[in-house]
């Protein structure tokens, strides 16, 4: 079996469950117990009909682990499907973050200009501080939270990677 | 939803007897009264009153293992279901279909650090294949039921239902099982046809294979055993059991080359270290089977026959992968080998053969029982030259006495061998001999026990009193906790901490204290004449076998080592030190 450090890669991987007390221990608790990766998770129930949520999660390891992963949580008695979106073809991924950054002068009106640039919104403003709404994939978060650094970030939230397939099929 | 109301209790014993449930293994407690008070009002299930939790876990993995049936507990709340914890894990590391039930505080009180709660459903998760918190009392019977399916279909397990109290009194309607399936988990049986051919393809190509066959298969059933059996016999191929396997093929067939592992012999280690097409069929390539995985089988195509897709390349890449049910494989494969005409080349299957004939030659399980002490491998020879012929049934504790059973004692049948494998849970054994005499009234159950081991779950000496159950506790006593003193005699320069068995008590004296028989043995001479009594006398009974406080077992493969680095006997010496990295290893 391959251990080779290059052979890891990060997976953005959707499971549905069912909407029930502990089934994200569940899911969080697989992935502590067999020290997998979580680098972003997000769940939210997706048909109240049904009471389905989906979650997402992004880890990374050996294409080996990646489908230890899989199995793993296919096993779970309340999990109904589990896709790897990163394998199975095309797929769109978003996380929104709310960034907080106080500052006046050359530094308030700095922060504005790169948050058009963004296409971020401002959500909330102070005279001296104002909190913006972005969307995007995960790099360009990470772009904007940088250069927010030095204009007064004072507090970052980030809800974590949602994902779905391209095309016209559900899950 | 049907009409008539009961309260929950009713419900629950209702779902269990409609669940074939005949007996359960219990111990009462405040938060499960009301479901004692509806066992005491009925006849239709029997409930064995254990000394301890942690006994009525394993003394239903006894009584499943031995019959393929799910096995029940009934715990109450608090100390009762962390006492259960043990007994949950050690099912589960080998798959033994279980229900058990916990008791909880009331619903209202849940989260409120109430007397006797425990957060059962999160101290369980990692312990068991999955667990329930019931707090609708209008889903009680469908929950019973689907736990059921559960633990029993696919790879089967511990499932916990947590039942607080105010559930289990306040009115409830009962459903009978729904036979429809369960809306996700829908483990796969039936194998794609195209891994059956490919299965087919890699095997009718071996030069030398190897059939190494595990716990899975008696799972599967007695079918699927004498399936794969015939299957291997018509090959004429090897066959390696796992420690959990052993029985699933008979044991005394010139075919088996014995243990695969750790202790296994040193022809099936050798052998699957040379084989070019391994069949790994219900096993999964665990630590102790593997040794140095980089170094396991290098030059073999392997194929998984596994009813849990996660088994498969989880610690070793193979080439074929087989989902599915082993009966249901072993059938497809039979039909489709015979449709096709495959032959293995008999040439090269010879040529294979003698190799592994100069490896069994070496005759790696030798020992010397020159003195008139007990050598402990002995010992268990002559308990299974006494025995083999009676419907017996072995169970062990964990240690030197379970690896010395494991090699010498020959299982022709599954069901008949109960031991603690994934877990290595200590104490075990006692216990599960009680659920597998009260499942098999008029067999021989007999644990073989270690002097340490056998402490562990000793006040079940009651237990069989009670029920006036024959179990016979074969105590291979070397006063030592002898695998730790191996190992700390192989690895930590014979510095024996800790792992002498000081103010042992007389087990003679013990068991006439709990009602049972009690011998020693303490020359060779004695044994068959006391193992013969032992197996005469109509009750429980101790031995106390007073064996070589030295002997090592062996072979062995040192920790981080090969297969082909395996030691045959104290004589001989590793290849090298210990590595760092094995002396890190379990």
């Amino acid at each position: 079996m391959s251990m080779d450090k290059s052979d890891i890669r990060s997976h953005t991987i959707s499971v549905l469950v069912d909407n029930e007390a502990g089934v994200l221990a569940r899911v969080i608790g697989l992935f502590s117990g067999r020290g997998y990766n979580i680098e972003s998770l997000t769940v939210a129930e997706v048909d109240p009909r049904t009471k389905l949520s989906r979650i997402t999660v992004v880890t990374s390891g050996t294409p080996m682990v990646i489908e230890q992963i899989k199995a793993q949580l296919s096993r779970l008695v309340p999990v109904h499907k589990v896709r790897d979106l990163t394998l199975d073809g095309p797929s769109v991924a978003r996380e929104l973050a709310l960034v907080k950054v106080a500052g006046t002068g050359e530094r308030r009106v700095e922060a504005l200009r790169i948050a058009d640039i963004f296409r971020a919104r401002a959500v909330d403003s102070t005279n001296e501080s104002f909190v913006f709404e972005i969307v995007g994939a995960t790099d360009k978060l990470d772009a904007f939270i940088q250069l927010m650094e030095p204009l007064g970030l004072t507090d970052v939230s980030r809800t974590g990677v949602v994902a779905i397939a391209r095309g016209p099929h559900p899950l | 939803m049907s009409e008539q109301q009961f309260n929950g209790a009713e419900v629950v014993l209702k779902a269990l007897v409609d669940q074939g449930v005949e007996v359960i293994f219990g111990y009462p407690g405040g938060a499960v009264l009301p479901l004692y008070d509806e066992i005491f009002k009925q006849n239709h299930i029997r409930h064995i009153l254990v000394r301890h939790e942690q006994a009525a876990l394993h003394a239903a993995e006894g009584y499943a293992r031995s019959t393929g049936k799910v096995g029940v507990v009934l715990v109450t709340s608090g100390p009762g279901a962390t006492n259960a914890v043990t007994g949950l894990l050690d099912a589960l590391c080998d798959s033994v279909p279980l229900v058990c039930l916990t008791g909880q505080v009331p619903t209202h009180l849940i989260g409120n650090d109430a007397f006797q709660e425990a957060d059962t459903t999160g101290i369980t998760r990692p312990c068991t294949k999955h667990n329930y918190l019931v707090k609708d009392s209008g889903k009680l019977a469908d929950v019973i039921h689907e736990a059921f399916y559960v633990a029993s279909n696919g790879r089967p397990g511990p499932v916990v239902i947590d039942l607080p109290k105010d559930i289990l009194v306040s009115k409830a309607p009962y459903n009978p099982p729904n036979r429809l399936g369960h809306k996700t988990y829908r483990p796969q049986t039936k194998a794609e046809p195209r891994a059956i051919e490919a299965m087919a393809e890699l095997i009718a190509s071996a030069k030398k294979p190897l059939f190494y066959i595990g716990g899975g298969v008696v799972n599967s059933g007695p079918k699927a055993c004498a399936d794969l059996t015939a299957f291997i016999r018509a090959l004429g191929a090897p066959c390696t059991q796992t420690l959990m396997g052993l029985g699933a093929f008979p044991g005394s067939d010139r075919q088996s080359i014995g243990m695969v592992g750790m202790h296994g012999t040193f022809e099936a280690n050798w052998s699957m270290h040379q084989c070019d097409v391994m069949i790994c069929v219900g096993a999964r390539f665990d630590d102790r089977v593997t040794g140095r995985i980089n170094a396991f089988a290098p030059n073999s195509k392997k194929i998984h026959v596994d009813i849990d897709p996660s088994s498969i390349n989880k610690n070793v890449a193979v080439d074929v992968a087989v989902v599915g049910d082993i009966g249901s494989v072993m059938e497809d494969l039979a039909a489709l080998w015979k449709a096709r005409g495959y032959k293995l080349d008999q040439g090269a299957l010879s040529g294979w053969w003698k190799q592994i004939e100069t490896w069994r030659a070496k005759d790696c399980l030798r020992y010397d029982q020159a003195s008139s002490v007990i050598k402990p491998q002995h010992a268990i020879k002559r308990l299974y030259e006494l025995t083999k012929h009676r419907e017996t049934y072995i169970t062990t504790e964990v240690g030197q006495h379970q690896m010395w059973a494991a090699q010498f004692y020959k299982f022709e049948q599954p069901n008949r061998w109960m031991t603690s494998g994934g877990l290595g849970t200590m104490g075990y054994g006692l216990p599960a001999a009680m659920g597998v005499q009260i499942a098999h009234p008029d067999a021989l159950v007999i644990d073989i026990a270690g002097e340490a081991s056998i402490q562990m779950n000793i006040q079940e000496l009651s237990t069989l009193s009670q029920y006036r159950l024959p179990v016979k506790l074969f105590i291979l006593n070397n006063q030592y906790m002898g695998m730790v003193r191996q190992w700390q005699e192989l690895l930590h320069g014979s510095r024996y901490s800790e792992s002498y068995s000081d103010s042992l008590p007389d087990f003679v004296k013990l068991a006439d204290a709990y009602n049972a028989v009690g011998f020693v043995i303490e020359k060779a001479d004695d044994l068959d004449s006391t193992i013969q009594a032992m197996i005469d006398c109509p009750k429980a009974v101790i031995v106390d076998c007073r064996v070589d406080s030295k002997e090592n077992c062996f072979p062995m493969i040192p920790s981080g080592a090969a297969h082909n680095e395996m030691l045959l006997g104290p004589g001989e010496k590793a290849v090298g030190p210990v590595s760092e990295d094995g002396m890190v290893l379990v």
